[in-house]
């Protein structure tokens, strides 16, 4: 089985997702985590005004028979979370790069971008 | 320790499931979506492959002497082709197993014991056999032998039509004999879905090839699970084991499979805890918040004291509701009563509900 891993976005050894634009960041989870989870049905997320710092647990989301705790790939304080999981939390399963986004933090330490995984760097990881 | 195989689990593998260990074997948990799959079996038909459950053979005059020792059900009420739900108790009454027995002549009997628990089993027969000095051959099957479940609406129909014979009139708890596409059977009207349906028992060499005869969707052991629980049917080494959760027939909800008339190895501490209040009670609820409640996570009532145990949870496919099953303290256990379940931390808030939660057949 192979998984989609977008070219335009960074990623952790943990299966999240960063998409950067200059000093903010996109968060979410892989295609891979997604699939590793199925039917995920609950997701627990800071609030806006939080910070979160890289490498610490930030959230957890729960599929039928897990529960999987969320990893911040980087750190930074949390401008916007993603209204719609709270009802479609299954949009994480639909969409894991577009509609299933979780956070958006404003990026405290640029430096930590670069030592997140490359697309390449995370597909030999996965496959 | 290796884990045990299903005849199709390579079958599996090339269909790209996803697996998980149950029992000591290694058995699909989803092929698609555990959602998806329950949603075929209430709606149309899956196909499960449930081989890792065992097979214990008993053959011999003295066939129904064991077994009706052994077991708390009565299974001199079976006639032949017949199948009867009943529990494996020991000397306190605790559950061992909850197996279906089925009768094939006076002299000849099957039980379907649980995965992981056939060598176990079968040796507890041998054990008493030996000690009583009965005419009976008990043989362990289980590798021998596949088995299947074609649940959902849909299932009885579809079979029929490529079944050597009439199948759609075969009463609930019965058996018959029957090629399913060629394929030599046991056909059995049960299952442990709620949904109608057959489960079928046949030589494990010829798994692969009647599995790719089925044209249901494959269904995993997750949707098992939340059919299942949608049920509220129990399952062993979850809502109940005798060492880390020990629990009696009538404490477990499943009273109506024990007869105190007979003589069986459980009845006497039964016969005295029958006459007694229960201290626990075997409930079904659900939660308001959007958060599953797991195995373990304590039950706390409204004073904050806690009064039970969460033995199974998920969140309802059918109902879009987180549901659960555990024990509480009998005085809390009536329908409608408020609960607290804690789940990493957090008290949720929760109601007991009856049992089926959904209202199937």
């Amino acid at each position: 089985m192979t998984f989609s891993v977008p070219n335009d976005r960074k990623y952790s050894q943990s299966h999240e997702w960063a998409l950067i634009d200059s000093q903010t960041a996109l968060i979410g989870i892989t295609d891979f985590a997604q699939d590793e989870l199925g039917d995920i049905v609950f997701v627990e997320l800071p609030n806006p005004g939080d910070s979160i710092t890289k490498g610490d647990i930030f959230g957890l989301v729960e599929s039928i028979k897990a529960v999987s705790d969320l990893y911040a790939p980087l750190s930074g304080t949390i401008s916007d979370i993603n209204p719609l999981l709270d009802t479609e939390p299954e949009q994480i399963n639909d969409d894991p790069y577009g509609a299933g986004w979780m956070l958006k933090i404003e990026l405290t330490d640029l430096g930590e971008v670069e030592k997140l995984l490359t697309k390449d760097e995370y597909q030999s990881q996965t496959s | 320790m290796d884990l045990r195989l299903s005849p199709l689990t390579t079958s599996h593998e090339q269909m790209g499931a996803k697996f998980t260990t149950f029992g000591g074997w290694k058995m699909p948990i989803r092929f698609s979506s555990i959602i998806e799959e329950h949603n075929y079996v209430r709606n149309t038909a899956g196909k499960f492959d449930v081989s890792h459950m065992g097979q214990i053979i008993l053959s011999g005059n003295d066939a129904e002497y064991l077994i009706n020792k052994l077991v708390s059900n009565n299974v001199t009420n079976l006639r032949d082709d017949q199948a009867q739900y009943a529990m494996i108790t020991n000397q306190d009454g605790i559950i061992l197993d909850d197996i279906l027995v089925y009768r094939n002549s006076s002299e000849s009997f099957m039980f379907i014991p649980n995965a992981g628990h056939d060598e176990e089993m079968f040796l507890r027969f041998v054990q008493f056999r030996d000690k009583w000095n009965l005419d009976v051959t008990v043989q362990n099957s289980t590798n021998e032998i596949a088995m299947f479940a074609i649940q959902g609406p849909d299932a009885v129909n579809s079979l029929e039509k490529i079944s050597s014979d009439s199948i759609s009139n075969l009463k609930r708890f019965t058996t018959t004999a029957a090629n399913i596409a060629g394929t030599p059977c046991t056909v059995s009207r049960t299952g442990y879905t709620g949904e109608d349906g057959f489960e079928l028992l046949l030589s494990a060499q010829d798994a692969l090839g009647l599995w790719g005869n089925l044209d249901f969707p494959s269904c995993g052991l997750g949707s098992r699970d939340t059919l299942r629980t949608e049920m509220g049917f129990l399952l062993s080494g979850q809502d109940f084991e005798y060492k880390t959760n020990p629990r009696t027939p009538f404490e477990a909800g499943v009273g109506f499979t024990v007869d105190l008339e007979k003589d069986f190895i459980g009845r006497d501490a039964l016969l005295q805890s029958n006459s007694q209040t229960l201290d626990y009670n075997f409930i079904g609820f659900s939660l308001q918040d959007r958060s599953i409640p797991r195995p373990n996570s304590p039950i706390m009532g409204n004073t904050g004291e806690q009064i039970g145990i969460v033995t199974s949870g998920t969140l309802s496919p059918t109902l879009g509701i987180p549901i659960g099953l555990g024990y509480v303290k009998s005085a809390h256990s009536s329908i409608g009563t408020s609960l607290q379940i804690t789940i990493r931390n957090a008290a949720k808030p929760a109601t007991i509900c009856s049992v089926p939660f959904i209202n199937q057949q």
